[in-house]
């Protein structure tokens, strides 16, 4: 009895936490996305969400977030990879997850001098007898800056999913005479599926919903949902519509969630 | 278990001690009606200047700042916060009045109101300046840097559409200034509130979205400054930070005509020291400061006295200090309403859309 009593108790930091910081806001967002811009009670939010302003920027975000998330993938797993078979592990994950200790908005800058016409990027291209291009306020230039800033998140989930494969399997694997590529497809991708899957929410989530980075190194050239809600909270004044952007934001994540948490608990995409 | 208890409570008494220190020390300082609050954009004001008003006045100043007008009203409107002196843009003058959120001037408080332009008093934001006094001013136009040019100058808007310079044009992340290139080339009002005229604006644009180079803000300084862009769409006030690094770039207000804004000081009801506020915009308005806070800052000043303190090199400056004939075809911001507000960022929000698709 005694006991049980501790457990409430030690629940209740929490569940205030959550219903003040998740709860609370999530059902503010959804009341306010009922608003109008005269303060009336509407549906107007929702039906401008359905014009092909915004169904288009929403097409577009999610493709912007898939091209992220395939080539942040692509770069991650070999990389996770060669972590695991290295005598050096922490210290090549410590480099891998340095960068994410600096400061988003500074790195972004930070790019904005290396992208120029001036900078370090196309000194290097001239080096090579080019002639300088414009690399800032490109898709480019936003899908590499995006893909930099996102990779220690995926690399760790496949890292941990890769080291606690169990060598054997491999083995028995390589021993049943299948080729390495064989190995690959059949036993060890399928066994860090969930490392790929945990990697894939952390990246494509928010990639969704990236704001600073359009405009800073797309210069706007890029408009994701982001973007939109920025403008509708900060300029036009008008939280309603701001908020039901955010909801149906919501609504995609919690879909994406669905798809990509794995199945069985207690899997591999264990922290350490 | 002991040491933890006896460790815990340690640090929970230091924690505790630390803080009545903090207020014994906060309660010892000025008390509250000698200190001013300011709250300002940033880099708006020359830093010497709040020391010469400390040192006049016997007052100590606290200088915040932000750095858009909706930022500053949400922080004003939300309360909490004690700001004695604001700079809001014209538009948000309007906005403010509205909710209530501003306290009338005193003008028998203000002698050094005689120095001001009556040019830039009783605008319609604001009849009689009930609520405020005007601080710097500025207009919107094309800086350019001829160097990275083939000879292009930019008399009319017109020239922003020159094929040439595809891909070169940054141009300033803000719904009404980018609408209002459009709806100036077509001769409208920049405060239209047609929906036809709106959408011809839009075309205009459209046509031009191959020059753009991008939508920013604040960054684009740095940007010209580096030579990274030949030609931004801009407020005066930004082109002379540019210039003032960059010697090549200039600055120039199309024939057609602009916007011209006001920054302006008021006093908000959050103001615990409306006296302080008082003595701190006539201090402003004295000529030898305002002489010396425009040489500083590199806006526009309204003060017709501290004009002739000033350099000549600057006053004669046509781009800052336009003559009255391109005055005339200057138009200040109305507040449009919400509604329309918000339609005009609907158009900026899909012209965007359209620049990304084409380029």
């Amino acid at each position: 009895m005694k006991r049980q009593s501790t457990n409430v108790l030690l629940i209740v930091p929490y569940s205030v936490w959550l219903i003040g910081f998740v709860i609370l806001p999530i059902g503010l967002i959804a009341y306010y996305s009922f608003i109008g811009i005269d303060q009336q009670w509407t549906l107007d939010n929702f039906a401008t969400f359905f014009t092909s302003t915004y169904f288009t920027l929403t097409l577009h975000s999610f493709w912007y977030a898939f091209l992220i998330t395939t080539f942040t993938l692509l770069f991650a797993y070999p990389t996770a990879y060669l972590i695991t078979k290295s005598k050096h592990k922490q210290l090549l994950l410590l480099l891998i997850i340095l960068p994410s200790w600096i400061n988003l908005l500074l790195k972004t800058y930070a790019f904005i001098g290396m992208m120029g016409l001036h900078g370090p990027m196309n000194a290097l291209i001239q080096a090579f007898g080019f002639p300088s291009q414009q690399i800032l306020f490109t898709d480019f230039s936003f899908i590499f800056v995006s893909v930099y800033i996102f990779i220690p998140f995926m690399i760790l989930p496949i890292f941990n999913a890769l080291d606690e494969l169990d060598r054997s399997y491999v083995d028995a694997a390589r021993d049943l005479g299948a080729t390495r590529w064989t190995t690959f497809r059949k036993v060890i991708f399928p066994l860090t599926i969930d490392g790929v899957k945990a990697g894939i929410q952390v990246v494509f989530i928010p990639a969704l919903s990236l704001f600073m980075i359009t405009r800073l190194i797309a210069g706007n050239k890029v408009i994701t949902l982001g973007t939109a809600i920025e403008q509708q909270f900060l300029v036009t004044q008008n939280w309603g519509m701001g908020s039901t952007i955010a909801l149906f934001l919501l609504i995609f994540m919690v879909i994406i969630m669905i798809f990509t948490t794995p199945r069985h608990k207690g899997g591999v995409t264990r922290g350490k | 278990m002991k040491r933890l208890w006896l460790a815990s409570s340690l640090i929970f008494i230091l924690g505790l001690l630390s803080l009545v220190g903090i207020r014994l020390l906060e309660a010892s300082g000025a008390p509250a009606s000698d200190t001013l609050v300011i709250y300002n954009w940033g880099d708006y004001i020359d830093p010497e200047l709040l020391k010469q008003f400390e040192r006049e006045y016997d007052t100590k100043v606290i200088y915040e700042t932000f750095d858009t007008n909706e930022g500053m009203l949400a922080k004003i409107e939300q309360g909490g916060t004690t700001y004695d002196v604001a700079v809001p843009s014209e538009y948000m003058v309007e906005v403010m009045k509205e909710k209530e959120l501003l306290l009338p001037l005193d003008h028998t408080k203000l002698p050094m109101l005689q120095h001001i332009d009556p040019y830039f008093l009783d605008l319609p934001f604001d009849r009689h300046n009930t609520y405020s006094l005007p601080y710097f001013w500025g207009t919107v136009g094309v800086a350019y840097n001829p160097k990275l040019l083939e000879g292009q100058t930019f008399e009319s808007w017109d020239d922003l559409w020159d094929p040439s310079l595809k891909g070169r044009v940054i141009v300033v992340d803000s719904a009404r200034e980018v609408l209002g290139v459009g709806l100036n080339k077509l001769g409208y009002s920049l405060n239209s509130k047609d929906e036809r005229e709106i959408q011809q604006a839009m075309l205009e644009l459209e046509a031009f979205s191959p020059n753009v180079k991008a939508f920013i803000g604040d960054e684009v300084t740095q940007l010209m400054i580096n030579e990274e862009a030949a030609v931004a769409l801009t407020w005066s006030g930004q082109a002379a930070d540019m210039m003032d690094v960059n010697d090549d770039i200039t600055f120039a207000i199309p024939k057609e005509g602009s916007n011209i804004w006001f920054d302006n000081v008021v006093i908000p009801k959050t103001s615990r020291n409306v006296e302080g506020a008082h003595a701190f915009i006539d201090f402003l308005n004295r000529p030898d400061v305002a002489a010396k806070n425009a040489t500083y800052v590199g806006y526009a000043t309204a003060n017709k006295d501290a004009l002739a303190l000033m350099d000549e090199e600057i006053t004669s400056d046509e781009r800052y200090y336009p003559p009255v004939d391109i005055r005339e075809q200057l138009e200040v911001y109305e507040n449009l309403g919400l509604k329309w507000v918000g339609r005009y960022n609907e158009y900026f929000l899909q012209y965007k859309m359209y620049t990304q698709r084409i380029n």
